[in-house]
C-alpha cells in the first residue's frame, strides 16, 4: 500500500518536472487597449489581428529560440490612461515583457513614462513598449525613451507624405483644413498650413477651422463653408462618427474635389460611405494595395476574415510588429533581456513584411519606423480586401517611399 | 444672398427634424408631466430598427415600420414601467427614463456593436434636386422638409379637428374631470406616449443617413429637445414648430458665418485693446460664432424663461 503510494508520488512527480522541461516558457505580450465602451470595436479587432499574427506568422512556425511561443494577455484600459497604468503594473505582474498599445496618444504618453520610470526601478522587471498606432510626434521627439518603438508613421511624416501628394497636383490651388478641436486637431492643421507654405507657396490656405470634438450633429454649415470657400481640396484629422458626418455632409452639399483624411476607414466609415466616397476619399496610412501583390498576405487576409468574418484587416502595422519583436528575440537569444532585444531591435533592417517588398529601418536614434507610406483611395475592392464587408476599401493611389528617412528628431535617448 | 437663402433651406431641415423630435415630447411632458429623459433614445431605435429592415426589405418598409415598433415599445414602457412608477411622484418618474435612456445605448451597442451603421439614403432619392451657386440641395433634404411638413398637419388636423384630439387637449388641462366624464385616461396617456415615441422614431428614420447611426447619436442630441418645449411652451404644438425653427435657423447661420465677437464689440462701438493677450477678456475678444453656436439656443430659453416663462405660445405656468 505504502509502496504503491510513493510509487505513485514519485511517477507524479517525475511526470510533472518532465512536463515542465518539455513546455518551453511562453513569451507574454500583454495587449492594453479598449476593450469595452465607446472604442470597443476598434480594440477587439485589434486584438483579434495580435492574436492571429502571433498564432499565423510565430506560433505555426514554430516559435522563437528553441521553441518559446508567442501568448498575447488582453487588457481593458477603457481608452482611460489611469486604468492603463493599473493595468501594465498587473501586465508586469503576470509577467509580461512586451507592452503593445495603439488607440490614444494619451494613454501612449502615460505608459511610455509609466515604463520608464519603472525600468529604472525594477532592472529584473523591465518591458519594452511596442506601439502600434499612437501618432503623437512627441512619443519619438521630446518624450522619447530607449523602451518604446513606434511602428506607425507620426502625424508629421503623414502629412508630409499627404502634403507630397497635394504638391504634385497642379489642380490644386486652395486648401480648406477642418478638425476637431484638440491637440490632435491643431497639430495636424498647423503641420498642413506650415508644409503647404514650404512646398506650394502658391496654395492658398481658404479655411483653417476647429469644431467641437464629438458634438456637432449636423456638419451641414461646415461643409457650405467649405463649398463655397472655393477649396479644391479639404484635409481632416477627423476619426469615428466627426469623420463621417463631416465627410458625408460636404459630398452631399456639392463639393467635387479630394478630401484627405488619416482616419476615414473601417469601423464602419468604409460602409457608410459607400458609393460617395469613390474617388473623393482619401487616406494615409503604411500598409499595402488591395489586393496585395504577394501571394502569401493575400493568404494571411484570406485566412483572417475566414477566422474572424466581421473583422478588418485595418491595422496592417500589427503584423510588423509581432515579426519585428520575433527577429530581434532570435537575434538576442533571449526573450527574458529586454534590453538585448530592444538593443536588436533598434536600428533593425526589416526585409519580410507582408506589406512591402521594400525593406522597414527601425531607426535607432528616436525607435521610430521608417517604411513606405501610401495615400489610399476610398474604391471598390472585391471580398475579402475590402473593408467593413462592404465591397469597398483602400486602393494605393499615390506612395512615398521610405518616407520622412531623415525627419528631424529632438530626442535625446539615455541608453541603459 | 445665395448663402443666406441655401442657409435657410439648411435650417428650416434642422428645424423640422427637430419639431418632430420635441411634438411628441411636448404632448408626453404637458399631459403627464413627465420629462422624458429617453426620447432621444427612441429617436435612435428609430433609425436602427429602420437600418435593420433596410437590410431586408427596403428603405420605405423601414420608415412604415420602425417607428410603429417604436411607438409600440413606447407605448409598453408607459403601460409597464411610468404607470407604476408614477404613484411615486415625479422624482422616480425622472429617475426611471434616466435610467431607460442609459439602458438603451447599452442594449444598442450590445446588439450593433460600437461601429457606425451603414444606413444609406435611398437610390430613388439620392441626388441633387437643385443647386444655388455650387451648393447643392440633395433631393432627400427636400424629402425631409416635405415628410415633416405632412407629419405637422396631420397632427395638427388631429388634435384640433377631432374628437379623439379634443379629448387630449381636455385631458391635458383637467385629467380628472375628463376621467370622470367617463373617458379611459391611462388609455389616452399610453396612446400619447406611443405616437409621441414613434413621432421621436420617425425623426431617427429620416435623420439617420444623413447624421450618422452610431451609438452616440441620442447623446449627441443632448437636452437641445427640451430647450425647444420651453421655448415654445408646454403643450404647444404650434410653439414646438416655432421654437424647432428658431433654433435650426440661429445655429445654422451661426456656424455658417465666422463672425467675431471683436466685429461685434466693434460695431457697438467698443474699441479693440491695444494688446490683446494682455486683456483680461481676451478669451471673449476672440469666440467667433460657430464656437458658441451651440450655446445660443440655451442663451435664448433663458432670455424666454426671464420674460415669458410659459414659453412663445404657452397658455399656462410651466
Amino acid at each position: 500500500m505504502r509502496k504503491s503510494i510513493k510509487l505513485g508520488l514519485g511517477a507524479a512527480l517525475a511526470l510533472s518536472v518532465s512536463s515542465a522541461a518539455v513546455m518551453a516558457e511562453n513569451v507574454k505580450i500583454a495587449f492594453i487597449d479598449p476593450l469595452s465602451g465607446g472604442f470597443a470595436a476598434t480594440g477587439i479587432n485589434g486584438l483579434h489581428q495580435f492574436e492571429f499574427a502571433a498564432e499565423t506568422l510565430v506560433n505555426a512556425k514554430g516559435g522563437v529560440l528553441d521553441g518559446d511561443m508567442f501568448e498575447i494577455l488582453p487588457f481593458d484600459n477603457k481608452i482611460s490612461p489611469k486604468e492603463s497604468l493599473i493595468q501594465l503594473q498587473v501586465a508586469i505582474d503576470q509577467g509580461a515583457r512586451y507592452i503593445v498599445q495603439g488607440n490614444s496618444s494619451g494613454v501612449a504618453n502615460a505608459l511610455t513614462e509609466a515604463i520608464d520610470k519603472h525600468n529604472r526601478r525594477n532592472p529584473d522587471t523591465q518591458v519594452l513598449f511596442l506601439n502600434y498606432s499612437a501618432v503623437d510626434p512627441a512619443l519619438t521627439n521630446e518624450k522619447c525613451n530607449f523602451w518604446h518603438f513606434r511602428f506607425d508613421p507620426h502625424a508629421d511624416m503623414k502629412m508630409a507624405a499627404l502634403t507630397d501628394m497635394i504638391a504634385e497636383n497642379q489642380d490644386v490651388k486652395k486648401v480648406y483644413v477642418i478638425g476637431q478641436d484638440y491637440s490632435f486637431g491643431k497639430a495636424v492643421a498647423s503641420a498642413a498650413v506650415s508644409m503647404l507654405a514650404e512646398k506650394r507657396p502658391d496654395i492658398e490656405i481658404v479655411g483653417n477651422e476647429l469644431h467641437p470634438i464629438g458634438k456637432v450633429k449636423d456638419f451641414t454649415p461646415y461643409a457650405r463653408k467649405v463649398v463655397s470657400s472655393g477649396a479644391d481640396a479639404v484635409i481632416t484629422g477627423n476619426w469615428g462618427a466627426d469623420m463621417l458626418g463631416l465627410g458625408k455632409s460636404i459630398l452631399e452639399n456639392g463639393f467635387e474635389g479630394p478630401i484627405f483624411t488619416y482616419y476615414a476607414a473601417a469601423d464602419g466609415i468604409t460602409a457608410a460611405f459607400g458609393e460617395s466616397g469613390v474617388d473623393s476619399l482619401y487616406l494615409v496610412a503604411e500598409g499595402d494595395d488591395n489586393p496585395p501583390p504577394k501571394p502569401e498576405t493575400q493568404e494571411y487576409i484570406q485566412a483572417f476574415k475566414a477566422k474572424y468574418p466581421d473583422g478588418n484587416m485595418s491595422q496592417t502595422r500589427i503584423t510588423n510588429v509581432i515579426q519585428m519583436l520575433a527577429q530581434a528575440i532570435n537575434e538576442a537569444g533571449t526573450a527574458t533581456d529586454v534590453v538585448q532585444v530592444a538593443n536588436a531591435l533598434e536600428g533593425m533592417t526589416f526585409k519580410d513584411s507582408l506589406w512591402s517588398t521594400d525593406e522597414m529601418h527601425m531607426r535607432p536614434q528616436d525607435h521610430q519606423l521608417v517604411q513606405d507610406i501610401h495615400i489610399f483611395g476610398h474604391q471598390p475592392v472585391e471580398a475579402p480586401y475590402d473593408m467593413d464587408n462592404s465591397g469597398y476599401g483602400l486602393k494605393v493611389q499615390f506612395t512615398v517611399e521610405n518616407a520622412s528617412a531623415d525627419i528631424a528628431t529632438t530626442c535625446e535617448m539615455k541608453r541603459p | 444672398m445665395d448663402l443666406v437663402l441655401v442657409n435657410l433651406i439648411d435650417g428650416l431641415v434642422t428645424g423640422l427634424l427637430l419639431f418632430m423630435l420635441s411634438a411628441g415630447l411636448t404632448l408626453i411632458f404637458s399631459m403627464m408631466g413627465v420629462l422624458n429623459f429617453a426620447h432621444a433614445s427612441f429617436y435612435m431605435l428609430g433609425a436602427y430598427f429602420a437600418y435593420q429592415i433596410s437590410l431586408a426589405l427596403g428603405f420605405w418598409m423601414g420608415l412604415i415600420f420602425a417607428p410603429i415598433i417604436v411607438g409600440v415599445i413606447g407605448a409598453g414602457v408607459e403601460r409597464y414601467g411610468l404607470r407604476r412608477v408614477h404613484q411615486y411622484g415625479h422624482v422616480p418618474e425622472l429617475i426611471f427614463t434616466f435610467g431607460l435612456a442609459l439602458l438603451i445605448e447599452e442594449l444598442v451597442q450590445f446588439i450593433w456593436v460600437r461601429n457606425q451603421m451603414p444606413y444609406q439614403i435611398p437610390d430613388v432619392l439620392n441626388f441633387t434636386a437643385f443647386a444655388i451657386s455650387g451648393n447643392s440641395i440633395p433631393a432627400y433634404k427636400v424629402f425631409m422638409i416635405f415628410i415633416s411638413i405632412a407629419i405637422f398637419i396631420g397632427l395638427l388636423y388631429v388634435l384640433t379637428k377631432t374628437r379623439v384630439g379634443m379629448i387630449i387637449q381636455a385631458a391635458l388641462s383637467y385629467p380628472r374631470t375628463v376621467e370622470a366624464l367617463g373617458h379611459n385616461v391611462p388609455l389616452i396617456f399610453m396612446g400619447v406616449f406611443g405616437v409621441g415615441t414613434a413621432l421621436a422614431g420617425v425623426a431617427g428614420v429620416i435623420a439617420g443617413p444623413v447624421l450618422g447611426t452610431f451609438p452616440g447619436m441620442a447623446f449627441v442630441l443632448g437636452s437641445i429637445v427640451f430647450v425647444t418645449i420651453v421655448i415654445g411652451g408646454l403643450g404647444s404644438l404650434w410653439g414646438a414648430l416655432v421654437a424647432s425653427l428658431l433654433i435650426g435657423w440661429i445655429t445654422t447661420f451661426a456656424k455658417s458665418y465666422n463672425i467675431r465677437m471683436e466685429d461685434i464689440l466693434n460695431g457697438i462701438g467698443i474699441s479693440t485693446p491695444e494688446n490683446l493677450s494682455e486683456s483680461m477678456f481676451r478669451d471673449i475678444w476672440a469666440v467667433t460664432s460657430p464656437q458658441i453656436a451651440d450655446i445660443l439656443p440655451y442663451i435664448l430659453m433663458v432670455l424666454i424663461l426671464i420674460f415669458r416663462p410659459y414659453g412663445l405660445f404657452g397658455n399656462r405656468d410651466a
